[in-house]
């Protein structure tokens, strides 16, 4: 058994439905209990669907258990047959079915269906709906391909169309921008003058699927859905894929150069508008990279940024997060297990430990640890950002109704790039804006909680829930006044000591905080006003490593000197 | 479960002539008994929820609390996963393991309730037991209870019945008159109704749940149960069965009803009709003058209820009988007779009432009917928008407070608001 609060991923016939649900005439037939129909929801409501999954469930009841609970199987798949005329049927089972053992895929068979009937093992109490998504795919694939699979040596035809044509695998419904990011490689291969032969799945049809052997390579644009598929066709039938994915300016370039060279097109034209290495808007189709170079961003520079998210979006953002962004990534992760290894391999290119697990409390202290100022994540960490007051960007699913803008709004290509810039700056102090807020801590306007003037409503919540505190420092103030103006006055700024004192720490080598215990050190006032001086989003870090040198150094009472000695010792 | 009945006839409601009952049976799109946890935590405020299921269960429960409780939640889900199917991991002292790290996280939780679901059921994990054996570890400090949620036993809202039934022999006996309002209402309600009971003289009250687990009514003989929600119906026949006495009322949705509510209450502490009177009259004058804006806006409109949560039945009748909406069907997931005997003798005679459901064939019926505003489930809300109905989905009335005077225009409102928002768009 393994505790859960909130899940990451759903089980794998989740995966299924979004299958089925991103395509158009096929069917998927779930033997089900009553309550597993929640699912349609987050179709219809999470991403604003104007259509039911196309997704039948058996919905059967304890009384049945005791009776023939594969005749509602039965009859629901002639019912869904009838009523839907799909071209191609999908037949899976629930965690709770797999149980029973009905095997709805092999009834299914029996039934004499006159179209492709595709049984679905998926088995939920070990896989996840990832993996489900992934194994809908290439099994859905598989079974419409079969009359077309070449004997194995045959060489590939060679190529018939004057294009070259690409396939687009992996899009579905429920996905991370998979909508716009679809139009926005469209237009790039366009650029390239290579067609897009199918995408697959999402709005595509069997008869789609059926067209795949006819491009001349394959996009693997989302391979945690895509991958085994695309591996299949390379195997099966000679079909190359991609393996550079195109988020960031660095990786789309990459990309076009892949793409290029598997298309056996020339890529110099749309390749001599970048500019890598110079400074000018037009260095790129991009803006990203003149925005980043704007001294306007300076005060991005070195932002400690946290990202957990799906393999694909994690890795990728990682890159442009330190390369293109210029943030220091300080915690790379995923509940990705499938795809580990390239987080592991990317993390180390970090100097970081990858953190490989889908247990959202453990997310949420390596977040604490590691105290960043911004957070890429999922709408997981969107929740645990808000409760830790850190600044958050939804980059990867699982996605919450936010996440699904009506604005054109991809994350791939170049104008994803330009989308990310615009995302991960939104959420953060503006550069400004910060330096005023640490140089002049004491303005009583300046609390704890006050976030970017531009986020008015915020803005709002943050002045209530601070009124106490806020308070709390102007009595602080009257008590001292002239000590504080001179301590203030020969600090050297707070972020130098925050800086140090986190320095060389990143999420896996934090030591557990330091429980309050009897042997605690206690903050003397002064120490305490000190590190009220230090800014929020790190303050807790400090706290931690003062009370952790206090304690080894066998320190009793903290004092503003302890304070400065711990930043000496850790700042080493 | 004869008494139920026997009551509501010794308060000379009419059991009417069996309505007509369409009865039906296929995919069902409603969700299971879990569900109840997502209001059931909130209400109980030293109570934690443990789920005993699989990955589906603690996707339903994110998915139907819309992971929008930024709070930490008090439910969690314990997976089972296939070394737990193979035998290789003792259910036991996985749960045991389990139980224990969370209750070390959450020492302010007096309660947990070890929940079970469709694969615990079907694998036969036997939570009593286990809830037994924690005890005796866990005692005094915390008490553990088990029920189940599961889909393949029970409906979205037979969650909290479920729930509360499984506290009821942990409740002390007394011999003292007094009154027990049963369900789960918001703590808002919670408090106009005790004003109101105080007023009317009628006391002592309790409500079960109440907002701390550990607070426990005590039940008895002289014990008078007044019901403020329709789904709880084996927890009304365990409290029976403990000596208590249910009353027959309409449920509190509306003004008229929350009348007749009170004054079943009232016939039982001999309350003055004067003082009845004096107390609910100015209640009454603002309910409907804050329901009056609504009723232009509902009269005359054709309302299709598909089953959810219980409460469609009650629900026509204040609509049709408070709001003069028409009543095209009102589907129902399951028909307890006794629990809405009340009810359904104020439904007009040729009311459609449909148990269980087929949903494509209900959708058929939508399609074919044509309603102004057909009440659902959130799979079904955008479709049927999209096809050109206007919708208002059902997990609103379960999460929002509609019992009471105050709340009767409130209540009044989810339903006209999709007709004013419709009016408004010129899309």
């Amino acid at each position: 058994m393994q505790l859960t609060l909130w899940t990451y991923e759903g089980p794998p016939h989740v995966g299924a439905m979004r299958i089925a649900a991103a395509m158009r005439g096929v069917h998927l037939v779930l033997h089900a209990p009553q309550g597993d129909t929640y699912a349609d929801l987050l179709f219809t409501m999470i991403e604003r669907n104007d259509r039911r999954p196309p997704v039948t469930y058996t919905t059967f009841q304890a009384r049945d258990l005791g009776g023939d609970t594969a005749n509602l199987v039965k009859a629901a798949i002639s019912d869904a047959y009838e009523r839907f005329s799909p071209q191609a049927l999908l037949v899976g089972e629930s965690c709770t079915a797999e149980l029973i053992q009905d095997q709805p895929g092999a009834l299914a068979r029996g039934m004499g269906i006159p179209v492709p009937v595709v049984p679905l093992e998926l088995p939920s109490y070990s896989k996840k709906e990832n993996w489900g998504a992934a194994e809908t795919l290439y099994q859905l694939t598989r079974a419409l391909l079969a009359d077309r699979i070449p004997a194995p040596g045959t060489p590939r035809p060679a190529r018939r169309a004057e294009r070259p044509s690409a396939n687009i695998l992996g899009p579905t419904k429920l996905g991370f921008r998979c909508r716009d990011d679809v139009v926005e490689i469209t237009r790039l291969l366009g650029q390239l003058g290579i067609d897009v032969n199918a995408v697959i799945p999402l709005g595509a049809s069997p008869e789609d699927i059926k067209r795949i052997p006819d491009a001349d390579f394959n996009i693997d644009l989302y391979p945690e859905i895509s991958r085994v598929t695309s591996s299949w066709l390379q195997r099966t039938f000679g079909i190359p894929h991609t393996t550079v994915i195109p988020m960031g300016v660095r990786a789309t370039r990459e990309f076009v150069a892949e793409v290029a060279k598997l298309a056996g097109v020339d890529a110099s034209a749309v390749l001599a508008r970048e500019h890598p290495g110079e400074a000018s808007l037009d260095s790129s189709q991009s803006r990203l990279p003149w925005y980043s170079r704007s001294v306007d961003s300076t005060y991005l520079t070195g932002k400690r940024v946290f990202i957990f998210a799906d393999a694909t979006h994690a890795v990728a953002a990682a890159r442009i997060a330190r390369d293109e962004m210029g943030f220091t990534v300080v915690g790379l992760g995923t509940y990705s297990r499938e795809f580990a290894r390239d987080v592991r391999e990317a993390a180390a290119s970090h100097g970081l430990t990858a953190l490989i697990t889908d247990d959202y409390l453990e997310v949420e202290k390596a977040i604490a640890e590691a105290a960043p100022e911004l957070v890429l994540g999922t709408q997981m960490e969107r929740h645990i950002s808000k409760r830790l007051g850190i600044a958050c960007a939804v980059i990867s699913t699982p996605i919450h109704v936010q996440d699904a803008p009506a604005r054109y709004s991809p994350v791939y290509g170049f104008e994803g790039a330009n989308v990310i810039f615009d995302t991960w700056v939104h959420p953060l102090v503006m550069g400004l804006e910060e330096h005023l807020l640490q140089m002049f801590r004491e303005d009583f306007e300046f609390h704890d909680n006050a976030v970017a003037s531009h986020l008015p409503n915020m803005a709002k919540v943050a002045n209530v829930a601070a009124a106490a505190p806020s308070a709390a420092a102007s009595v602080e103030a009257m008590v001292a006044p002239a000590e504080n103006a001179v301590v203030a006055a020969a600090l050297p700024p707070a972020q130098a000591i925050t800086a140090a004192v986190s320095a060389n720490e990143s999420i896996t080598t934090t030591a557990p905080a330091p429980t309050n215990t009897v042997s605690t050190p206690v903050w003397t006032p002064d120490g305490e006003r000190e590190l009220q001086k230090i800014p929020f989003f790190v303050r807790g870090k400090a706290r931690r490593n003062t009370e952790r040198f206090a304690k080894e150094q066998g320190v009793a009472a903290i004092t503003v000197e302890t304070l400065y000695d711990a930043k000496a010792h850790f700042g080493r | 479960m004869s008494d139920l009945s026997a009551v509501a006839r010794s308060v000379e409601v009419p059991l009417r002539k069996a309505l007509p009952v369409l009865k039906e049976r296929g995919q069902r799109e409603v969700f299971c008994g879990l569900t109840g946890i997502v209001w059931l935590h909130r209400k109980m405020q030293d109570a934690f929820f443990l789920v005993v299921g699989s990955r589906t269960c603690a996707h339903l429960m994110q998915s139907a609390a819309g992971v929008m409780i930024f709070a930490e939640p008090r439910f969690g889900t314990a997976i089972l996963t296939d070394r737990d199917l193979a035998g290789l991991a003792d259910a036991g002292d996985e749960l045991d393991r389990i139980c224990v790290t969370l209750l070390e996280r959450r020492p302010d939780i007096t309660t947990l309730f070890l929940v079970g679901s469709c694969p615990s059921e079907v694998i036969k994990l036997d939570l009593d037991k286990a809830a037994e054996r924690l005890n005796t570890r866990l005692l005094p400090k915390v008490r553990v209870l088990s029920y189940s949620g599961s889909g393949i036993e029970s409906t979205f809202t037979q969650g909290e019945d479920n729930a509360l039934k499984a506290m009821i022999p942990l409740l002390p006996h007394s011999e003292e008159k007094q009154l027990l309002v049963v369900g789960c209402v918001a703590d808002i309600v919670e408090d106009q109704f005790r004003r109101c009971f105080d007023q009317l003289g009628i006391g002592p009250v309790s409500f079960f749940p109440a907002r701390r687990a550990a607070d426990l009514p005590s039940v008895g003989p002289n014990t008078v149960l007044l019901l403020a929600q329709p789904f709880n119906g084996e927890t009304v026949r365990a409290l029976i069965a403990r000596g208590a006495t249910a009353l027959s009322a309409p449920y509190p949705l509306g003004a008229d009803a929350t009348t007749a509510w009170l004054a079943a209450a009232a016939a039982q502490w001999n309350v003055d009709a004067a003082l009845f009177d004096t107390v609910t009259r100015p209640l009454v004058e603002r309910a409907n003058k804050g329901l009056a804006k609504y009723r232009t806006q509902l009269v005359g409109k054709k309302l299709f209820l598909m089953p959810d949560s219980q409460l469609e039945i009650p629900l026509a009748r204040f609509l049709h009988n408070e709001m003069g909406m028409e009543l095209i069907e009102v589907g129902t997931p399951y028909l307890d007779r006794q629990m809405v005997a009340a009810e359904l003798a104020l439904l007009p005679e040729s009311t459609l009432i449909s148990e269980g459901q087929h949903v494509e064939k209900q959708l058929d019926r939508v399609r074919a009917a044509k309603p102004d505003i057909t009440v659902c489930g959130l799979g079904l809300a955008n479709p049927l928008e999209a096809e050109g109905f206007t919708t208002k989905w059902s997990i609103e009335l379960v999460f929002t407070p509609i019992q009471g005077y105050d709340q009767a225009a409130d209540l009044a409102e989810i339903f006209a608001r999709p007709l004013d928002r419709r009016a408004r768009l010129k899309l």
